[in-house]
């Protein structure tokens, strides 16, 4: 498979000598329009590649902030459909910046693998990040992925050993997120110390870039993440900016953009006066 | 979907990835993944030893207090003028209903795996009082997760959870019911992993709990057929059992399954109506689907988001149903039939006043059906109902439907 733009994007980054930034954003959150304004002022606000979240109403592995940017999604009218339409849109505008969806099997067993996956691919994304199909419930899916030439995204965590991880990186391309922390989005914070000889053991076992998500909340945390990963990702963070300009009858762009930039600018210089690692 | 062909031995399933059939399996995030397996390895082990079997064995008698009666229901079975009616008296278990079958087995299974927390989900509450009894009686602590609009319409249950120690979290996320409930306890598993075991109370979930929560309820199912051969000197013609997650029903027909002459009539909730959509008839109103770790039939919209289900049992309300009965209703092995809450309602008050028993309003939608049954087998037949539980703790919904006060 080609996975053409998110090699590409962290190929450059890695002659740039810096991790990337990941932003996470809800598809949609809080209406169609506004997240198609958010999704579209990321890349300048700094995001090197964008995670979006396709709602799903039993989000099982999310803390609360996602879950209510789920509920805030699905009541403006989104699902699946509408999410593929959204990144349809962007790409309009961005040929550059990798898209990774990321959700839960049921919209997609729904649609059908075979159907989503040529949708998908039509609308411009690049990978899929899916949290309740684990490699062993895989094959039929990344099957369907393989043939429109998409990233299936692996998620490797603190409780996969040695034994594990092998099968955790089979079949997966692009790069591999690996959850900081045992537990649900947006709640523990990572600690950066053990982070570092995990992310090295996912590198070696997979051989791809390792992006780090789960707990990252401030520009300090991103900044310690991103010395010693390849990229750092932070969701449940602007989703709460999307919650908090919503109750404060603000503009919600700009909040979440001013957030990004925030976070981005301090991946960017996280690695400078450093020694080359 | 192409209808799947006829098992020679339907009591084979799940394969070792936990499929019967398309259904089952294993769809949960990394996180859990390596515990899920570690749960299979540990009840695979445990089940093969003969010393947990006895262990099980000896607390089901002293304990729960099995073997349940199967019972002559004389006079229902005049008023219904068919069939003989047999009732197994599984509401007459400790804690009043077979929820406690399962949690005696996996509370052991947890004790031998090490683990020191236990957690639970609950729907009318009847799984949640059995975990809590299981874990005060073997010194665990226990949280149970139930949803807030189930905990305001079941809260003597409520009240018997913290009686026996266990700590009862209202979830208010999505619907506030069951499959919220589920979430929330699984949310707290992945960020528990190191000592917390999760007690599933249905059929339903990832593999291994349909196929272990099935076997621990099919003590059910065995004796019956020794009860039923002895007092009938055959087999049933038809078992019936309601059907939510299905662990009552599957633990009464999983040791008939290769018993091609007895009828395996599963009754689901059909609320206010099929008509309606207001109903938590996951078969007959819902297609294939994966949630809270399986494939199975769901309540869900075109664009495969839950839907809500509704239901005067809280022990029924619930989106999904087991894996395995998906499958053999697919198959063709097992029918899945639906009352109604009024149907339901209306078996409740029958069943108090011909036999002198209060079902659970869960049970209630099997004996709904049961006229029908009775009347298709005939009066040389014989049906059995599985009576998974006592109504004391809907007394209060039930005078709420008939407008009185109490």
């Amino acid at each position: 498979m080609t996975t053409a733009r998110i090699d590409a994007r962290f190929s450059a980054l890695k002659a740039e000598g810096r991790a990337a930034f990941i932003a996470y954003v809800m598809a949609g959150d809080p209406d169609f329009e506004t997240g198609l304004e958010i999704l579209k002022g990321l890349p300048a606000a700094g995001a090197d590649l964008i995670e979006v979240g396709f709602p799903f109403s039993d989000p099982m592995a999310e803390g609360p902030p996602i879950q209510r940017a789920a509920q805030r999604a699905l009541s403006s009218g989104m699902g699946l459909a509408k999410t593929l339409a959204l990144i349809a849109e962007f790409r309009k505008s961005d040929q550059d910046t990798p898209i990774i969806l990321m959700g839960y099997a049921n919209p997609l067993v729904s649609r059908g693998y075979a159907a989503f996956a040529r949708d998908a691919a039509a609308a411009g994304v690049d990978g899929l990040i899916v949290v309740d199909i684990p490699p062993e419930e895989a094959d039929p899916l990344a099957d369907a992925l393989d043939a429109e030439e998409l990233s299936l995204i692996r998620l490797a965590t603190p409780t996969s050993d040695d034994n594990r991880l092998p099968t955790v990186v089979r079949r997966t391309s692009g790069f591999v997120y690996y959850v900081s922390v045992a537990g649900v989005t947006g709640v523990k914070e990572a600690d950066a110390g053990a982070v570092a000889p995990a992310v090295e053991r996912v590198r070696k076992a997979s051989g791809l870039p390792v992006a780090v998500g789960f707990g990252i909340k401030t520009p300090e945390r991103a900044a310690a993440i991103a010395r010693v990963a390849d990229a750092a990702v932070v969701g449940s963070a602007l989703v709460e900016e999307v919650a908090a300009g919503l109750a404060a009858n603000e503009d919600v762009t700009q909040r979440v953009l001013s957030k990004v930039a925030s976070l981005a600018k301090s991946v960017r210089h996280a690695r400078a006066g450093q020694a080359a690692l | 979907m192409n209808a799947p062909s006829r098992p020679n031995d339907y009591s084979s399933y799940p394969d070792a990835n936990g499929r019967f059939g398309e259904f089952g399996g294993r769809y949960v995030p990394e996180t859990l993944m390596p515990l899920v397996l570690e749960l299979d390895a540990a009840y695979r082990a445990a089940k093969a030893d003969p010393e947990f079997q006895a262990q099980l064995s000896s607390f089901m008698t002293h304990y729960v207090g099995r073997p349940s009666p199967l019972y002559f229901a004389e006079r229902l079975t005049e008023h219904f003028g068919g069939a003989k009616i047999y009732l197994k008296r599984e509401e007459l278990n400790h804690t009043g209903s077979h929820k406690i079958n399962n949690c005696m087995g996996q509370i052991l299974l947890a004790q031998r795996m090490g683990k020191t927390r236990i957690i639970a989900e609950t729907g009318a509450g009847q799984h949640g009082v059995a975990t809590a009894t299981v874990c005060a009686r073997f010194g665990l602590p226990c949280v149970v997760y139930m949803g807030a609009v189930d905990v305001e319409r079941q809260k003597p249950n409520v009240f018997r959870m913290n009686l026996l120690g266990a700590q009862v979290e209202a979830v208010t996320s999505g619907s506030a019911t069951l499959k919220d409930a589920m979430n929330e306890a699984l949310r707290d598993w992945v960020t528990n992993v190191h000592d917390t075991y999760y007690l599933i109370g249905t059929a339903a979930g990832m593999h291994p709990y349909p196929e272990m929560v099935r076997d621990f309820q099919s003590v059910i199912g065995k004796e019956v057929r020794e009860q039923i051969l002895e007092l009938e000197g055959r087999l049933p013609d038809a078992v019936v059992a309601c059907v939510g997650g299905g662990s009552n029903a599957i633990g009464i027909f999983h040791p008939f399954l290769n018993d091609e002459g007895v009828r395996l009539i599963g009754v689901e909730a059909a609320g206010e109506g099929m008509g309606t959509g207001k109903h938590a008839a996951a078969i007959n109103g819902g297609r294939p689907g994966v949630l809270h770790g399986n494939m199975t039939y769901l309540l869900q919209d075109d664009e495969g988001q839950i839907t809500e289900a509704h239901s005067i049992s809280a022990g029924l309300d619930y989106p999904g149903i087991g894996p395995e009965h998906s499958w053999l209703n697919d198959v063709g092995r097992a029918t899945y039939l639906t009352a109604t809450d009024q149907e339901s309602l209306d078996a409740f008050k029958l069943l108090a006043e011909l036999e002198g028993i209060l079902p659970a309003i869960e049970s209630a939608h099997a004996l709904a059906r049961l006229p029908d049954v009775a009347r298709d087998v005939g009066k040389d037949g014989v049906v059995v109902l599985n009576l998974s539980g006592r109504g004391d703790k809907d007394v209060a919904t039930v005078a709420n439907h008939l407008g009185r006060q109490i």
